[in-house]
């Protein structure tokens, strides 16, 4: 069911645990659906001004399919300007990893979602102009959030703290 | 790579060597047709008729009274939905929350075509309140169906006592046996359907039966050659068959001693894993089948546990659906109250009577590695 660089990325993830000194947090996921990503990214000019993702790292409770796509991510964002890093897409996570089973592919988006999520949160705290694009994906990701919440209320109810910050896409968890 | 060791036995189990070398002949010399009336086909009945004999012998049963079928979902199936079309006049059903899919599927879908269906609630532990079953039937209560033992957390329920109160109030009683059966002794004195399936005890897959009591009524749900007294249509799997009564044998003639054996392995897989800071036990400590043990492990979700494992050779599974298109956590943890942060990082250990003192050592030696390692990862802390 999973490809040979699933596994590999399982078995020995790349960038994983919280960074010590992070500029911005992007967290998404929700316990209901088993899948819990939090991403760290540490931002810092480089040579030409530009500014770069100059470290990353995650924390994932979720399956094989999560903490490879976290793993993933990670490397594809790593050493990128923001603009860069905002176009990577949840195909470009599955697609380097050699594809995921369908009903993983909801892994894949929390990857991306994650490091939209961290991104925005980044320009956010710093007063920056947002991207229309990245603005409507955390406007989607935080609708996905309520709606989630909302279908799990019961659940949630009985345990409050086990809300997670942000949600996956609609069609992950039903 | 060293050879698996297999704790996922309430999954499936390896196939008994003797239940093998029973079955092979059957598929090369005894392979006609039990209905055939030449020798060879004879001799394949009189092959059925043994081990249909067989099996009602070490259950207790009359011969007349076991249905071979395809296995246990098919019996869960011809249980609930034969009962209901039998009695068309009784339209309520009554089913644990824990049953297994075969069970609660069956009930959904005649819930759909109009039948009512309580639900009960089962206590921490996975235990019905018989008591709440009195109080759920009704003067249209066609059957209560609740299983002898759960298949992800083991918990025993009272079916002797249901079975007594479903009795008293001209209910019929069905529980699902599957894992219960040669695990454990039972007794049909107030059950009037069980369902048994053999891959689950060393047997073939593919196979299984439903007891029926003497005088109750199914209407078949397979239909064609009117086999098995027309309640199951459908030429005998003959292999199958033998191969369940053999696997029966086995169990049953060595039930005492496989089951002491079993109860030990659970023991200490539950005194050494709860060790584990941010572990718990899901199930009853002591009301259980003796195979079963399930765990929860704070901060870690299941299908990375069981991969993880899998890199040590160990072979387990969990009760977290995340492998289905349905990622709730697992219907029965949610039934028992199990915190959703626990009730995605389960872990099932299933043993079987091949399972040996030096593989649950193994287990206990790799299991907090691996617990450590995947909680180093996770944005969920123990003690959060």
């Amino acid at each position: 069911m999973y490809t040979e660089r699933v596994i590999e990325h399982f078995r020995e993830p790349h960038n994983m645990g919280k960074l010590a000194d992070y500029s911005a947090i992007g967290k998404v996921g929700n316990i209901v659906c088993g899948d819990v990503m939090w991403l760290y990214i540490k931002v810092e000019p480089d040579d030409e001004g530009r500014e770069i993702i100059r470290d990353i790292s995650w924390e994932t409770f979720g399956c094989t399919a999560a903490i490879a796509t976290s793993s993933m991510v990670s490397d594809l964002a790593k050493g990128k300007t923001l603009d860069e890093a905002i176009a990577i897409t949840n195909q470009d996570v599955a697609g380097e990893l050699g594809g995921l089973p369908p009903v993983k592919m909801h892994c894949s988006a929390l990857a991306a979602d994650a490091l939209n999520e961290a991104i925005f949160a980044y320009l956010n705290e710093h007063g920056r102009d947002i991207p229309e694009s990245l603005a409507k994906r955390h406007e989607r990701i935080e609708k996905e959030v309520a709606q989630l919440e909302k279908r799990y209320q019961a659940f949630l109810e009985r345990e409050p703290d086990a809300v997670g910050a942000a949600g996956p896409t609609e069609d992950s968890c039903s | 790579m060293p050879e698996t060791i297999y704790l996922d036995n309430s999954a499936t189990s390896p196939v008994a060597e003797d239940v093998v070398a029973a079955m092979l002949p059957h598929f090369r010399e005894g392979y006609a047709n039990p209905s055939s009336l030449h020798a060879l086909g004879r001799a394949a009945r009189r092959t059925v008729d043994e081990a249909r004999a067989a099996i009602a012998d070490r259950l207790g049963a009359a011969p007349d009274e076991i249905v071979f079928t395809a296995g246990a979902t098919e019996a869960d199936n011809l249980a609930l939905v034969g009962a209901a079309h039998a009695f068309p006049e009784k339209r309520h059903l009554i089913v644990s929350p824990i049953e297994h899919h075969a069970v609660l599927h069956s009930a959904d879908w005649l819930e759909k075509r109009g039948f009512a269906v309580t639900r009960l609630e089962v206590d921490e532990t996975g235990r019905v309140d018989p008591a709440a079953v009195a109080e759920a039937i009704r003067e249209e209560t066609l059957l209560v169906s609740v299983m002898a033992g759960n298949n992800e957390i083991g918990t025993l329920e009272p079916i002797d006592e249901i079975g007594a109160i479903c009795r008293a109030r001209d209910v019929l009683f069905h529980t699902d046996a599957v894992q219960a059966y040669g695990k454990i002794p039972l007794s049909l004195e107030m059950v009037d359907l069980l369902s048994v399936s053999a891959h689950k005890l060393h047997g073939p897959k593919g196979v299984g039966f439903l007891y029926v009591r003497n005088g109750v009524r199914l209407a078949p749900i397979l239909h064609g050659g009117g086999h098995e007294h027309g309640r199951r249509s459908g030429t005998e799997n003959v292999p199958g068959i033998v191969g369940l009564a053999a696997a029966t044998r086995l169990a049953f003639d060595e039930l005492d001693a496989v089951s002491s054996r079993m109860r030990r392995f659970r023991e200490r897989l539950i005194d050494e894993v709860l060790r584990i800071p941010g572990t718990r036990l899901n199930g009853h400590r002591t009301a259980s089948l003796p195979h079963i043990a399930n765990f929860s492990f704070q901060g870690i979700e299941g299908e990375s546990l069981i991969m993880k494992l899998d890199e040590h050779g160990i072979a387990a599974s969990t009760g977290s659906a995340c492998s289905s298109p349905n990622l709730e956590p697992s219907h029965v943890l949610v039934a028992i109250g199990v915190p959703l942060s626990m009730a995605h990082g389960s872990l099932r250990v299933s043993t079987g009577r091949q399972t040996t003192d030096s593989e649950i050592d193994t287990f206990l030696e790799v299991l907090p590695g691996v617990v450590e390692e995947l909680r180093a990862i996770s944005p969920f802390k123990v003690g959060d």
